[in-house]
Protein backbone atom coordinates (compact mmCIF):
# COMPACT_ATOMS: atom_id res chain seq x y z
CA UNK A 1 0.00 0.00 0.00
CA UNK A 2 1.31 3.71 -0.80
CA UNK A 3 1.85 5.42 2.13
CA UNK A 4 1.36 9.57 0.44
CA UNK A 5 0.24 11.08 3.71
CA UNK A 6 2.69 10.92 6.46
CA UNK A 7 2.42 11.93 10.09
CA UNK A 8 4.93 12.89 12.71
CA UNK A 9 3.67 12.96 16.39
CA UNK A 10 6.60 12.87 19.01
CA UNK A 11 6.06 11.40 22.47
CA UNK A 12 5.42 14.34 25.07
CA UNK A 13 4.45 16.81 22.70
CA UNK A 14 1.12 18.62 22.44
CA UNK A 15 1.35 19.00 18.31
CA UNK A 16 1.52 17.23 15.02
CA UNK A 17 2.42 17.50 11.55
CA UNK A 18 0.84 16.19 8.91
CA UNK A 19 2.35 16.18 5.54
CA UNK A 20 0.83 15.18 1.97
CA UNK A 21 2.43 14.80 -1.75
CA UNK A 22 -0.37 15.83 -4.16
CA UNK A 23 -0.24 15.62 -7.94
CA UNK A 24 -1.60 18.65 -8.63
CA UNK A 25 -0.46 22.09 -9.15
CA UNK A 26 -0.35 24.17 -5.97
CA UNK A 27 -3.31 26.50 -7.36
CA UNK A 28 -5.68 23.50 -7.08
CA UNK A 29 -4.52 22.01 -4.01
CA UNK A 30 -5.27 25.54 -2.38
CA UNK A 31 -8.71 26.19 -4.37
CA UNK A 32 -10.42 22.32 -2.73
CA UNK A 33 -9.75 24.14 0.66
CA UNK A 34 -11.15 27.58 0.20
CA UNK A 35 -13.69 27.02 -2.54
CA UNK A 36 -16.90 25.70 -0.41
CA UNK A 37 -18.28 23.11 -3.16
CA UNK A 38 -15.29 21.78 -3.32
CA UNK A 39 -14.51 21.30 0.55
CA UNK A 40 -17.87 20.11 0.99
CA UNK A 41 -16.81 17.28 -1.51
CA UNK A 42 -13.97 16.23 0.02
CA UNK A 43 -14.97 15.95 3.53
CA UNK A 44 -17.89 14.00 2.76
CA UNK A 45 -17.99 10.43 3.75
CA UNK A 46 -20.14 7.23 3.15
CA UNK A 47 -21.56 8.47 6.64
CA UNK A 48 -22.41 11.87 6.53
CA UNK A 49 -22.59 14.50 3.96
CA UNK A 50 -20.51 18.10 4.56
CA UNK A 51 -22.13 21.60 4.12
CA UNK A 52 -20.22 24.61 4.70
CA UNK A 53 -22.33 27.43 6.67
CA UNK A 54 -19.92 29.87 6.35
CA UNK A 55 -15.98 30.40 4.55
CA UNK A 56 -14.68 33.56 4.93
CA UNK A 57 -11.54 33.62 3.28
CA UNK A 58 -9.52 36.39 4.79
CA UNK A 59 -7.33 37.67 8.04
CA UNK A 60 -10.02 37.28 10.43
CA UNK A 61 -12.54 35.90 8.69
CA UNK A 62 -14.62 33.02 9.96
CA UNK A 63 -15.30 29.72 8.92
CA UNK A 64 -17.49 26.51 10.18
CA UNK A 65 -18.80 23.54 8.17
CA UNK A 66 -21.34 20.67 9.82
CA UNK A 67 -22.05 16.75 8.73
CA UNK A 68 -25.16 15.22 8.62
CA UNK A 69 -26.17 11.99 8.35
CA UNK A 70 -29.07 10.34 5.98
CA UNK A 71 -31.55 11.69 8.01
CA UNK A 72 -30.23 14.87 8.92
CA UNK A 73 -28.59 14.18 11.86
CA UNK A 74 -25.97 16.77 12.49
CA UNK A 75 -22.90 13.96 13.41
CA UNK A 76 -20.18 16.61 13.29
CA UNK A 77 -19.72 20.29 13.17
CA UNK A 78 -16.72 22.27 13.53
CA UNK A 79 -15.60 26.18 13.44
CA UNK A 80 -12.92 28.82 13.99
CA UNK A 81 -11.48 32.04 12.59
CA UNK A 82 -8.50 32.87 10.07
CA UNK A 83 -5.78 34.61 11.79
CA UNK A 84 -3.54 34.90 8.20
CA UNK A 85 -4.61 33.95 5.04
CA UNK A 86 -1.90 34.30 2.13
CA UNK A 87 -3.83 32.68 -0.90
CA UNK A 88 -1.80 29.27 -2.63
CA UNK A 89 0.90 29.69 0.40
CA UNK A 90 -0.48 30.02 3.49
CA UNK A 91 -3.44 29.06 6.01
CA UNK A 92 -3.22 29.65 9.56
CA UNK A 93 -6.43 29.16 11.70
CA UNK A 94 -8.21 28.13 14.66
CA UNK A 95 -10.01 24.73 14.64
CA UNK A 96 -12.55 23.80 17.36
CA UNK A 97 -14.99 20.85 17.06
CA UNK A 98 -19.02 21.59 18.79
CA UNK A 99 -20.00 19.45 21.58
CA UNK A 100 -16.74 17.39 22.00
CA UNK A 101 -14.28 17.75 25.16
CA UNK A 102 -11.44 18.68 22.55
CA UNK A 103 -10.10 22.45 23.02
CA UNK A 104 -9.53 24.77 20.62
CA UNK A 105 -6.41 23.92 18.17
CA UNK A 106 -4.11 26.06 15.96
CA UNK A 107 -3.63 25.21 12.81
CA UNK A 108 -0.56 26.28 10.34
CA UNK A 109 -1.52 25.02 6.78
CA UNK A 110 1.09 25.51 4.35
CA UNK A 111 1.35 25.04 0.73
CA UNK A 112 3.65 24.74 -1.18
CA UNK A 113 4.64 23.81 -5.01
CA UNK A 114 7.40 21.19 -6.08
CA UNK A 115 6.59 21.17 -9.97
CA UNK A 116 4.18 22.50 -12.04
CA UNK A 117 2.15 19.78 -11.66
CA UNK A 118 3.00 18.69 -8.05
CA UNK A 119 2.54 20.57 -4.24
CA UNK A 120 3.12 19.62 -1.00
CA UNK A 121 0.63 20.50 2.00
CA UNK A 122 2.56 20.53 5.60
CA UNK A 123 -0.16 20.89 8.65
CA UNK A 124 1.03 21.63 12.21
CA UNK A 125 -1.80 21.60 14.47
CA UNK A 126 -1.04 22.67 18.57
CA UNK A 127 -2.91 21.17 21.02
CA UNK A 128 -3.42 22.85 24.42
CA UNK A 129 -1.83 19.92 26.00
CA UNK A 130 -0.03 16.26 25.38
CA UNK A 131 -3.00 14.12 27.18
CA UNK A 132 -5.75 16.31 24.31
CA UNK A 133 -3.09 15.31 21.37
CA UNK A 134 -2.96 12.01 22.35
CA UNK A 135 -6.78 11.66 22.96
CA UNK A 136 -7.36 12.81 19.34
CA UNK A 137 -4.71 10.91 17.68
CA UNK A 138 -6.53 7.48 19.27
CA UNK A 139 -10.04 8.95 18.39
CA UNK A 140 -9.98 6.74 14.61
CA UNK A 141 -8.49 3.85 16.32
CA UNK A 142 -11.01 4.20 19.10
CA UNK A 143 -14.36 4.24 16.41
CA UNK A 144 -12.53 1.78 14.64
CA UNK A 145 -13.09 -0.90 17.41
CA UNK A 146 -16.12 0.98 17.95
CA UNK A 147 -17.14 0.27 14.25
CA UNK A 148 -15.86 -3.23 14.81
CA UNK A 149 -18.47 -3.89 18.38
CA UNK A 150 -21.48 -2.00 16.23
CA UNK A 151 -21.36 -4.83 13.35
CA UNK A 152 -20.62 -7.90 15.52
CA UNK A 153 -23.65 -6.87 17.58
CA UNK A 154 -25.56 -6.50 14.24
CA UNK A 155 -24.44 -9.81 13.25
CA UNK A 156 -24.95 -11.15 16.84
CA UNK A 157 -28.85 -9.70 17.10
CA UNK A 158 -29.39 -10.90 13.09
CA UNK A 159 -28.55 -14.73 14.43
CA UNK A 160 -30.92 -14.43 17.91
CA UNK B 1 -5.99 -4.43 27.88
CA UNK B 2 -3.65 -3.13 30.47
CA UNK B 3 -0.77 -4.91 28.89
CA UNK B 4 -1.03 -2.33 25.99
CA UNK B 5 -0.88 0.89 28.36
CA UNK B 6 2.10 -1.07 29.38
CA UNK B 7 3.59 -1.05 25.80
CA UNK B 8 2.96 2.69 25.37
CA UNK B 9 4.46 3.23 28.96
CA UNK B 10 7.42 0.96 27.76
CA UNK B 11 8.31 3.19 24.63
CA UNK B 12 7.31 6.84 26.29
CA UNK B 13 11.03 6.51 28.13
CA UNK B 14 13.73 8.40 25.70
CA UNK B 15 16.45 5.23 27.43
CA UNK B 16 13.84 2.29 25.93
CA UNK B 17 13.49 3.72 22.83
CA UNK B 18 16.85 4.05 22.52
CA UNK B 19 17.56 0.43 23.47
CA UNK B 20 14.96 -0.34 21.00
CA UNK B 21 16.36 1.66 18.18
CA UNK B 22 19.82 -0.03 18.82
CA UNK B 23 18.58 -3.60 19.13
CA UNK B 24 16.14 -3.22 16.11
CA UNK B 25 19.75 -2.98 14.23
CA UNK B 26 20.86 -6.29 15.59
CA UNK B 27 20.51 -8.96 18.17
CA UNK B 28 22.45 -8.44 21.52
CA UNK B 29 23.34 -9.37 24.97
CA UNK B 30 22.43 -7.51 27.88
CA UNK B 31 26.16 -6.25 28.31
CA UNK B 32 26.62 -5.22 24.68
CA UNK B 33 23.53 -3.04 25.27
CA UNK B 34 24.70 -1.64 28.25
CA UNK B 35 28.10 -0.62 26.85
CA UNK B 36 25.87 1.83 24.66
CA UNK B 37 25.02 3.86 27.46
CA UNK B 38 26.49 5.99 30.29
CA UNK B 39 24.06 4.70 32.35
CA UNK B 40 24.50 2.33 35.46
CA UNK B 41 24.83 -1.16 34.28
CA UNK B 42 21.51 -2.13 36.97
CA UNK B 43 19.01 0.79 35.34
CA UNK B 44 19.89 -0.84 32.26
CA UNK B 45 19.08 -4.14 33.14
CA UNK B 46 15.31 -2.81 34.79
CA UNK B 47 14.62 -1.13 31.30
CA UNK B 48 15.47 -4.57 29.42
CA UNK B 49 12.92 -6.30 32.13
CA UNK B 50 10.45 -4.20 31.32
CA UNK B 51 10.78 -4.21 27.67
CA UNK B 52 10.59 -7.80 27.55
CA UNK B 53 8.07 -8.02 30.16
CA UNK B 54 6.08 -5.60 27.18
CA UNK B 55 6.70 -8.10 24.76
CA UNK B 56 9.15 -5.54 22.90
CA UNK B 57 12.24 -7.47 23.20
CA UNK B 58 12.41 -11.18 23.35
CA UNK B 59 15.49 -13.06 25.06
CA UNK B 60 17.33 -16.28 23.61
CA UNK B 61 19.17 -18.06 26.16
CA UNK B 62 22.67 -18.73 24.13
CA UNK B 63 25.07 -20.75 26.43
CA UNK B 64 25.56 -18.58 29.66
CA UNK B 65 24.47 -15.46 27.87
CA UNK B 66 21.00 -13.93 27.44
CA UNK B 67 20.45 -12.52 23.63
CA UNK B 68 18.04 -10.12 23.01
CA UNK B 69 15.92 -9.84 20.16
CA UNK B 70 13.38 -6.72 18.69
CA UNK B 71 9.64 -8.61 18.64
CA UNK B 72 8.79 -7.11 15.11
CA UNK B 73 4.87 -8.43 15.52
CA UNK B 74 4.79 -6.36 18.90
CA UNK B 75 6.42 -2.97 17.51
CA UNK B 76 4.57 -2.94 14.53
CA UNK B 77 1.25 -3.23 16.88
CA UNK B 78 2.65 0.22 18.50
CA UNK B 79 2.96 1.73 15.15
CA UNK B 80 -0.42 0.55 14.34
CA UNK B 81 -1.64 2.90 16.67
CA UNK B 82 -1.67 5.79 14.81
CA UNK B 83 -2.30 4.19 11.35
CA UNK B 84 -6.08 4.61 12.02
CA UNK B 85 -5.59 8.42 12.47
CA UNK B 86 -3.11 8.30 9.43
CA UNK B 87 -5.39 6.96 7.04
CA UNK B 88 -8.57 8.61 8.10
CA UNK B 89 -6.42 11.54 6.25
CA UNK B 90 -4.93 9.86 3.86
CA UNK B 91 -8.43 8.55 2.40
CA UNK B 92 -9.30 12.44 3.10
CA UNK B 93 -6.10 13.67 0.59
CA UNK B 94 -7.32 10.86 -2.01
CA UNK B 95 -10.63 12.10 -2.37
CA UNK B 96 -9.35 15.66 -2.70
CA UNK B 97 -6.89 14.71 -5.23
CA UNK B 98 -9.36 12.81 -7.02
CA UNK B 99 -11.93 15.64 -7.04
CA UNK B 100 -9.46 18.23 -8.42
CA UNK B 101 -7.98 15.97 -10.87
CA UNK B 102 -11.41 16.25 -12.53
CA UNK B 103 -11.77 19.91 -11.82
CA UNK B 104 -12.37 22.04 -14.94
CA UNK B 105 -12.62 25.92 -14.01
CA UNK B 106 -16.05 27.23 -14.53
CA UNK B 107 -14.54 30.08 -17.36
Amino acid sequence: MERKTKVTAEDGKHDLVITREFDLPVELLFKAHVEPELFEQWMSHEYGTTKVLQLENKKHGSWGFETVDAKGNVLYSAGGVFHEFVPEQKITRTFESANTPFDVQLEFLEFEKITDDTSRLNMHIVFKSVALRDQLLKMPFAAGLNMAHNRLQEVVSKVK
Amino acid sequence: MNLRRDVFQAIADPTRRAVLLLVATQAMTAGAIAANFDTARPTVSKHLQILTECELLEQEQNGREIIYHINAKKMKEVADFIEPFRKLWDDRFNKLEDIMKKYKPKK
